[in-house]
């Protein structure tokens, strides 16, 4: 079933990118969709515990309001840097988190990476390590909203 | 309506290019590595995306205009990855991230924790 989905998006991709109908290109398409597909396979029999994201009307909730954070602490940054007296206060340190499963580690991670003046730079079991350039970047995080808002998404 | 579009369009092409700019002052100004990363981050999570929509008004609808939101989308998917990974590389060569002083939650040396 897996495998369907993936052929299956694999296949629009392929068409979405070419645009051509042509005997030959779909040909090779077909024979590319395959050929993936059997290497997914074999990563997933290398890889013993294959997290498995599919979309959802709540994951594109999340991307929105994520969205809305990356464009927020973007002007915050902005400010910052063409403030005359540059306001930063740089610090490393530890944050606590709930999350459990690799696939919500990595999305947490990530989004944290991805609004900047927030930087993972280490995940351990129970906590990452978050470089940050303001206090204010490291409290937001700490008061968990974000955290919150990945485990109701159940993935 | 196509005067409407061309305005909002401009307005992101100059948003983003701001931004760009934003980034570079950024990365001149920064005192270490670690925030240079967070200056660079400037331009490819906002500046980016930005100077792409704002190319999207100017298109028809087509297959081209698919193929510039899959640049978005892969540019978003894989910009946290490669930022984590030279953070991390950095760390693992020995580089230390400058703290400033007046900071009361900084641990010095968090990883030896358990």
């Amino acid at each position: 079933m897996h495998y369907l989905v993936v052929s299956i998006f694999l296949a629009v991709f392929w068409v979405l990118l070419s645009g051509y109908f042509t005997g030959l290109l779909l040909g090779l398409g077909a024979l590319s969709v395959l050929l993936v597909v059997w290497f997914v396979r074999r990563m997933d029999q290398t890889d013993k515990e294959p997290g498995r994201l599919y979309p959802g009307p709540a994951l594109f909730g999340y991307w929105f309001w994520l969205l809305w954070c990356v464009v927020k602490s973007n002007i915050d940054l902005a400010r910052r840097i063409w403030h005359p007296r540059l306001p930063i206060q740089p610090c490393w340190c530890r944050l606590d988190t709930r999350v459990e499963t690799p696939l919500e580690k990595t999305l947490y991670a990530n989004s944290i990476t991805l609004t900047p003046g927030t930087l993972t730079t280490d995940i351990k079991e129970d906590h990452f390590m978050i470089h940050a350039l303001s206090q204010e970047g490291v409290e937001e995080l700490r008061e968990g909203e974000m955290e919150r808002r990945i485990l109701r998404l159940k993935v | 309506m196509s005067l409407l579009l061309d305005m909002l369009s401009a307005a992101c092409l100059l948003a983003g290019s701001f931004l760009c700019i934003t980034g570079g002052i950024g990365l001149i100004r920064m005192p270490d590595f670690f925030a240079r990363v967070h200056a660079a981050g400037v331009t490819e999570t906002l500046a980016t995306p930005l100077l792409l929509f704002g190319l999207m008004l100017q298109m028809d609808w087509s297959l081209d205009l698919l193929k510039v939101v899959m640049i978005m989308i892969f540019v978003l998917a894989t910009n946290p990855t490669a930022t984590h990974a030279t953070a991390k590389a950095a760390l693992h060569g020995g580089l230390k991230p400058l703290v400033s002083e007046d900071d009361p939650n900084d641990t010095g040396e968090p990883s030896s924790k358990p």
